[in-house]
């Protein structure tokens, strides 16, 4: 046993001489070659830009005199003391459109999986259909939705729906557009499908027959909810908040397009410090941290909710 | 009594279809508007009903141009990525060797990254290599970005794939080539479709690692981003609409191809 594993560890080949050499040296390298040009694609379009923007951020200087590497690692300090604010709005509005997202996606994703009979593909194509109209265009249409003398906002104004959420500052007076809560509907609504379609692939997985038996032992609908169909649809809960939480806390056109300058993301931040401001160090630096706080929230509750199956 | 009783044991369809509502309100809106006929430049609000958007859809100044540019790039990262990811999914299920574990991350950290940190630090890869940015540099984005979805589609269905009809080609003395041809490639046939149609789709609709790498490259994302702040011709409406319907028609034929086939079989 313990030869072994040190024959393992010290030399690739098998040292037992009288085994014939296979004449596979050439197949023993096809899944290198088959990996080498993506790979190699990844490495430099992906992993090294990422070490260029780590040193660009310890960079000094000025657009006209040219940066320098100067371990001036300040600029990750003033950074986020000058822009934490957009950093708690980003965690946030990206916090809450998740849990928007995972109280109405479950449902559809239910309703898919268990109910939908031969409506099952139409089902599907709805949800997946909306990508194909550019997603720019789909948010603007947000504008006319939100829109102050829209139908939705006379409904909200009627139900005094928007006198609670103006007192809980997420929403100024009768108006919907230009506040927290247009960001994190078109959040909510632009991340939706990443959402539903993890959620439908796990809840699909499971038995029916698992529902059958929860209930030939008495366990009411709630009860086999909870105990039997929600726990079996934890890969794509985890996968889903993910996929929602992950890329809407970097988003900026959200913000953009329905907020106002009270509600800036960080990612709004990074792309005007990188394409207008041209402050190159501060840019790579707020981004780093971005990164850093998603990487560390991501593993804690990956540990959290324990699933393997993710990738 | 008996209306509550309804609501509440049809409770899951009635919530899930208002959030198809939800998703779907968009869309019908765009739909909408593109049969208005704005007053001033921006078509946020209904005027009155006109054909003039449909009859001339490129009669706006560049429009045409982004969207054509957008399709072809669409394209080459679909192809770029599909080669790429398909060589890697097969490497990852069909061979044990060292370094699965890194090059799994190195595959699942692209899509666990706020998209604003990838755009940001290849810009500086390409300012820092002193690279023009326009097509090539969008390109070449687009085929990262598309490459790890491409994998982990490819990868679901070669995993489902029974190794034993591999070999059994090769028992009936199908070369190398001839099982990858007429074996292996149709059954991972679905997978690699959907990994194409998931890049392509991913590839059109990306603004924000576009916008940072474009240089002065106009795709169709961009040209819609900056017509929100200059004013929006209904003609992006037009194209939205068209879009969607495409799309729909083409998984409804794609749907009938399938159950034909199916029937065939089956008969």
């Amino acid at each position: 046993m313990s030869t072994s594993t040190l024959t393992k560890e010290e030399a690739p080949q098998p040292v037992k001489a009288p085994v014939p050499r296979k004449p596979s040296t050439r197949k023993r390298l096809v899944p290198y070659w088959l990996l080498l040009p993506g790979i190699i694609w990844l490495v430099v379009f992906f992993a090294l830009p990422l070490v260029y923007q780590a040193s660009t951020s310890i960079q000094t200087g000025s657009l006209e005199q040219g940066f320098q590497v100067t371990w001036h690692f300040q600029t990750y300090w003033d950074a986020f003391t000058e822009y934490w604010p957009q950093f708690v709005r980003s965690l946030l509005y990206a916090g809450t459109a998740t849990l928007l997202c995972l109280l109405l996606g479950y449902p559809l994703a239910y309703l898919i999986a268990f109910k939908a009979g031969r409506w099952r593909n139409l089902l599907l194509v709805l949800v997946i259909a909306p990508f194909f109209t550019s997603f720019l265009i789909r948010t603007l249409a947000w504008k006319t939705i939100l829109a102050d003398d829209s139908v939705v906002v006379d409904v909200l104004n009627a139900l005094h729906v928007l006198d609670v959420t103006s007192w809980l500052g997420w929403t100024e007076g009768e108006r919907v557009l230009a506040t927290p809560m247009a960001v994190v509907c078109g959040l909510t609504y632009n991340f939706l499908p990443f959402m539903i379609l993890p959620l439908y692939t796990s809840l699909e997985r499971i038995d029916g027959r698992l529902h059958e038996a929860a209930q030939d032992l008495y366990a009411s609908p709630a009860t086999t909810f909870r105990k039997v169909t929600f726990p079996l649809s934890m890969p794509g809960v985890v996968s889903g908040t993910l996929l929602t939480f992950i890329p809407a806390s970097g988003d900026y056109v959200n913000a953009e397009l329905l907020g106002s300058t009270d509600t800036k993301m960080v990612g709004n931040v990074i792309q005007s410090q990188f394409l207008r401001v041209l402050d190159y160090p501060t840019a790579a630096a707020l981004s780093f941290i971005l990164m850093a706080i998603v990487l560390v929230m991501v593993t804690v509750y990956i540990r959290k909710a324990g699933t393997e199956d993710l990738v | 009594m008996g209306m509550m009783r309804w609501i509440r044991r049809n409770l899951v369809v009635i919530a899930g279809l208002l959030t198809l509502a939800y998703m779907i309100l968009p869309n019908i809106v765009v739909m909408v508007f593109s049969f208005n006929k704005p007053n001033g430049r921006f078509n946020y609000s209904w005027q009155r009903f006109s054909l003039d958007a449909w009859k001339d859809p490129c009669g706006v100044a560049d429009m045409c141009e982004s969207l054509s540019l957008s399709l072809q790039l669409a394209a080459w990262a679909t192809v770029g990525a599909l080669v790429l990811g398909t060589m890697i999914a097969f490497a990852l299920v069909r061979y044990r060797f060292r370094a699965r574990g890194a090059i799994n991350s190195l595959i699942f950290l692209p899509m666990a990254m706020p998209e604003v940190v990838m755009a940001a630090s290849l810009l500086t890869l390409f300012l820092n290599m002193g690279i023009e940015l326009g097509f090539w540099t969008v390109l070449i984005a687009h085929i990262m970005f598309c490459l790890s979805f491409v994998v982990t589609a490819v990868k679901a269905r070669v995993m489902s794939m029974d190794p034993r009809l591999e070999e059994a080609a090769r028992d009936l003395y199908a070369g190398p080539v001839q099982t990858f041809l007429r074996v292996t490639l149709p059954i991972a046939a679905p997978g690699i479709a959907a990994g194409a149609l998931l890049a392509f789709a991913l590839s059109f609709d990306d603004f924000i690692i576009t916008n940072f790498n474009a240089g002065s490259t106009v795709t169709f994302p961009m040209f819609v981003w900056g017509s929100a702040q200059r004013g929006t011709p209904v003609q992006i409406n037009v194209i939205g609409t068209a879009m969607f319907v495409l799309a729909v028609l083409m998984v409804v034929a794609g749907q009938i191809i399938t159950n034909r086939r199916k029937k065939t079989a089956t008969a």
